[in-house]
């Protein structure tokens, strides 16, 4: 079904959930290969449910229909040098395919790049949505202001709800100016546990750090394990900070400094996991980790089987790949506990096999399935994504 | 004025058992009975409105409230959560049928991790106690609503409170990593943690401004960040609010974000010279506060492009602010403004609806019309970067006409930032005093699932029953 109004999507719904007919529901379907399979003959896709609605540069928001390409809002915003904030992947280079995201799956996954950990989530910038449930009822939350606290925020219910709470036909976002220039500082450190020391103090320094990422040693010509610190600013700014954090960092390493155009090669390669992406075959996982809790779990993964690894958000978010099997996708498990994982991209037989979140509480899980009845009472909506 | 529920009479005739079972449940001193000591918690920062609670419970732990609210949920028993009971919109008001339960003696920072930049902190910590836990070590929490001295991080959970920086570092939603939060069965759920990105649904994301609707948050665990080398103000003053509006688009259009970017109109900026002596511009109409971050050598240049942009737009006066004590005088006017406007007229209403800021013109004409219109004076104070407008509406809680036209007042302001494209409140919260003008933003429908969403956490509705949403027409039967 490919609905080209939120009227029709609204209809649609209400069809399948008379029938009691499962739908998978996604954009341009660049994520199936995340989470658990749709368990549904028949998909709805928010593909043709397209086009910006609303820009005001001068008050930082933009809205557009859900099946909007990234790359669409993207060119919009450069027109006024403005930028998403979040910094989302492109999923081309992990799952694959010829299509761009779209907007609508960019917050139903709720994706953020290396910018996150200075300046929030794609669940941070969502401002308004409007959304189909499970039984066809258009419903809004939020707005198009920046300041909003009316009501209960059903806008960061459904960002990262894959799906399976509504069908997301219209999302309102906060966005920013594009900085005037960015620079970034490669520092090479003997292993990952320094590496994260250095990224955690850049990130503990006053100059405004907006990437820190880590590569161990291993990918390309590396040799050893390289820090990445990156500042985006006014260009006087930009040599001033990485001035700074040389000095700041100089402790830890080798320092080198990157100029703007390896910088952005860099940071866009690591926002899309590129050095995992190698392996198709290989399974791909994210963990999100307390920074310093990142070097033990990288060590326990590399110990069971080998994983190949790459760090951002100062270490909080470990991407892992790896075989495609049950002992590793355990492993991951037990690495992540006191944080959170996501089985990212793997053949079905396993994301159909294992949890691919960790189970929640059962208080926690009742509460859950009682708002899923609310929003999707015949089950109709993405059922079996994120869990069984 | 805004009706409460009937209170539930077998509660009432109950209160001595209830009260005797509370006090088995938790040590002696945690309970409150006796009227004297319970008339300090009748009313919170919306002190319009008065309510006895039935009861007041302090518990000191997390063990304590989910033994409370057990208790109150096997036996049909209200509660109201509070924390310092700062709320501008009676989010902490009591019911007569109703258990208060105040956070105020979980005062303890629990952790401090500063390489992982979080501290884990007990919801009656308060919101500068944060701060000044990490101060020395350079750090800070963000959000910073300007009641921070006494607001507690608890409540700052449950109404999302904002401040006057959240341009560049968002609201309290977007500095939590997680929650210690007790249900109403008495379950006590971890959300979140440590890390940035929780798994599966964003509960951190809907318990966040949900004020004591889902349950009542214990612990938080917040983000800290590493405060800037400095920061520094400038005032740009303008002969009309058009253009000072322009100067603002112009601001945030040129690429740079001011850390804080507030406005204020005639009125307002007479009531805080008189307050502060702050040396601001009586003649103006409008003024700007603009303040930027950074070292010494990029304040200056920050500031030197925004004079640039302001000076296109012909300003009266400016001034910027050579040391950080000239900023703190800038500042200084501001962030009296409340207590300045109270000086002038014996009370005010604060209102706290958000606009898309190229409305402001428009909507600063209307309110100018209304104020003639009711016959009260208006002072307004603006968070000019993220929309959020506070008009100051000025009346006499002695005269029950006054406070009804300045009610009415306040209403037609909020409608009219519905109207242009804006919301209802974008700090304050609901509680009792908007709730009845939900329908003016929310269709029937879309409060009806937020309710279904809300009895998914509390079938019973005994949690700040009577706050957020508008009685049902069951409940206005009763009242």
């Amino acid at each position: 079904m490919l609905p080209a109004t939120e009227e029709e999507v609204a209809a649609a719904l209400r069809a399948a959930a008379a029938a009691r007919e499962p739908l998978a529901v996604e954009g341009h379907g660049t994520k199936r290969a995340m989470l658990r399979p749709v368990q549904a003959a028949r998909t709805l896709s928010t593909r043709a449910l397209t086009g910006i609605t609303l820009y005001r540069p001068t008050e930082l928001v933009i809205s557009a229909r859900a099946g909007t390409p990234i790359p669409e809002i993207e060119a919009a915003l450069a027109a006024h040098n403005q930028q998403l904030i979040a910094e989302p992947p492109d999923p081309r280079p992990l799952f694959g395919g010829d299509l761009p995201a779209t907007l609508g799956g960019v917050v139903g996954a709720n994706l953020s790049g290396p910018r996150r950990i200075a300046w929030g989530a794609t669940r941070d910038h969502v401002l308004g949505i409007r959304a189909v449930t499970g039984e066809g009822e258009v419903f809004r939350s939020g707005g198009r202001v920046l300041k909003n606290v009316t009501g209960l925020d059903l806008c960061k219910l459904l960002t990262g709800a894959h799906g399976t709470l509504g069908v997301l036909t219209e999302i309102t976002l906060k966005v920013l100016p594009r900085a005037e220039t960015s620079g970034s500082l490669a520092l090479r450190v003997p292993d990952i546990a320094a590496g994260v020391r250095a990224l955690s103090a850049a990130l503990g320094s006053p100059f405004g750090v907006s990437g820190a990422a880590l590569l161990p040693a291993g990918f390309g010509a590396l040799t050893g394990c390289l820090a990445l610190v990156r500042v985006e600013d006014l260009a006087p700014s930009v040599r001033y900070r990485l001035d700074r954090l040389s000095e700041t960092l100089g402790g830890f390493g080798e320092v080198a400094r990157l100029d703007e155009a390896a910088s952005v090669a860099l940071w866009r390669a690591v926002r899309d996991a590129e050095p995992l992406a190698a392996a198709p075959e290989e399974a791909v996982w994210r963990l999100s980790l307390a920074p310093s809790a990142a070097p033990a779990a990288c060590a326990a993964l590399g110990a069971a089987f080998g994983a190949k690894l790459l760090l951002d958000w100062g270490g909080g978010l470990v991407w892992v790949a790896g075989p495609a099997t049950e002992a590793a996708h355990a492993a991951v498990t037990r690495a992540a506990a006191g944080g959170a994982f996501a089985l990212f991209r793997a053949p079905e037989a396993l994301r159909a096999a294992l949890p691919v979140l960790p189970e929640e509480a059962p208080a926690l899980a009742a509460i859950g399935a009682r708002v899923k009845a609310v929003l999707d009472p015949a089950g109709i909506l993405n059922p079996g994504r994120m869990r069984a | 004025m805004i009706r409460l529920p009937e209170p539930k009479a077998e509660i009432l005739a109950r209160r001595p058992a209830i009260l005797a079972d509370l006090a088995r449940l938790l040590p002696g001193d945690a309970v409150i009975g006796e009227p004297i000591r319970l008339k300090p918690y009748e009313t919170d920062g919306l002190s319009a409105y008065r309510q006895m609670p039935l009861a007041v419970v302090l518990p000191r732990s997390t063990e304590e409230v989910a033994a409370v609210l057990r208790y109150c949920h096997a036996n049909g028993i209200r509660v109201v959560p509070r924390g310092a009971g700062t709320s501008l919109s009676g989010g902490a008001l009591p019911l007569a049928d109703a258990v208060v339960i105040g956070l105020m003696r979980m005062n303890r920072i629990l952790e401090v991790n500063l390489p992982d930049r979080y501290a884990v902190v007990e919801a009656g910590v308060t919101n500068i106690g944060i701060t000044r836990a990490v101060e020395a070590e350079g750090f800070f929490y963000a959000p910073d609503p300007s009641s921070q001295l006494a607001c507690m991080i608890g409540g700052n959970v449950m109404m999302n409170s904002g401040g006057a920086h959240c341009l560049k570092y968002g609201v309290t939603a977007n500095n939590l990593l997680g929650l210690t939060f007790v249900t109403i069965e008495g379950e006590v759920l971890r959300i979140g943690g440590a890390h940035l990105d929780a798994a599966g649904y964003d509960w951190l994301g809907l318990i966040t401004g949900s004020e004591g609707q889902l349950g009542i948050v214990t612990e938080v665990t917040v983000r800290l960040l590493r405060s800037p080398e400095g920061a520094r103000a400038m005032l740009a003053a303008f002969d009309s609010v058009e253009v000072a509006g322009q100067a603002v688009a112009a601001i945030i259009g040129s690429g740079i974000i001011p850390v804080a970017l507030e406005f204020m109109d005639k009125p307002c900026i007479h009531a805080c010279e008189a307050f502060a002596h702050a040396g601001y511009p009586l003649d103006a109409e409008a003024m700007l506060i603009i303040e930027v971050e950074g070292s010494e050598a990029e304040q200056d240049m920050q500031l030197g492009m925004i004079r640039d942009i302001c000076a296109r737009f012909s300003p009266s006066s400016m001034k910027l602010a050579e040391s950080a004590e000239q900023s703190l005088a800038i500042w200084k006017g501001r962030k009296g403004a409340f207590g300045a406007v109270g000086r002038i007229s014996p009370d005010y209403l604060c209102m706290d609806g958000t606009i898309p800021t190229g409305a402001l013109p428009f909507v600063l004409k209307r309110i100018g019309e209304m104020s003639a219109q009711y016959g009260l004076g208006v002072a307004n104070v603006f968070h000019a970067g993220d929309g959020n407008l506070h008009p100051l509406i000025m009346f006499d809680a002695n005269d029950p006409e006054s406070f009804r036209k300045a009610e009415a007042f306040g209403a037609d302001i909020l409608k009219l930032c519905v109207e242009v494209g804006g919301c209802l409140t974008g700090e304050h919260g609901v509680g009792v005093e908007k709730r009845d003008l939900m329908g003016v933003q929310f269709t029937a429908a879309e409060l009806d699932l937020q309710r279904a969403i809300k009895s998914a956490f509390d079938p019973g509705w005994l949690l700040n029953t009577a706050k957020v949403f508008p009685l049902t027409d069951g409940e206005r039967r009763a009242a």
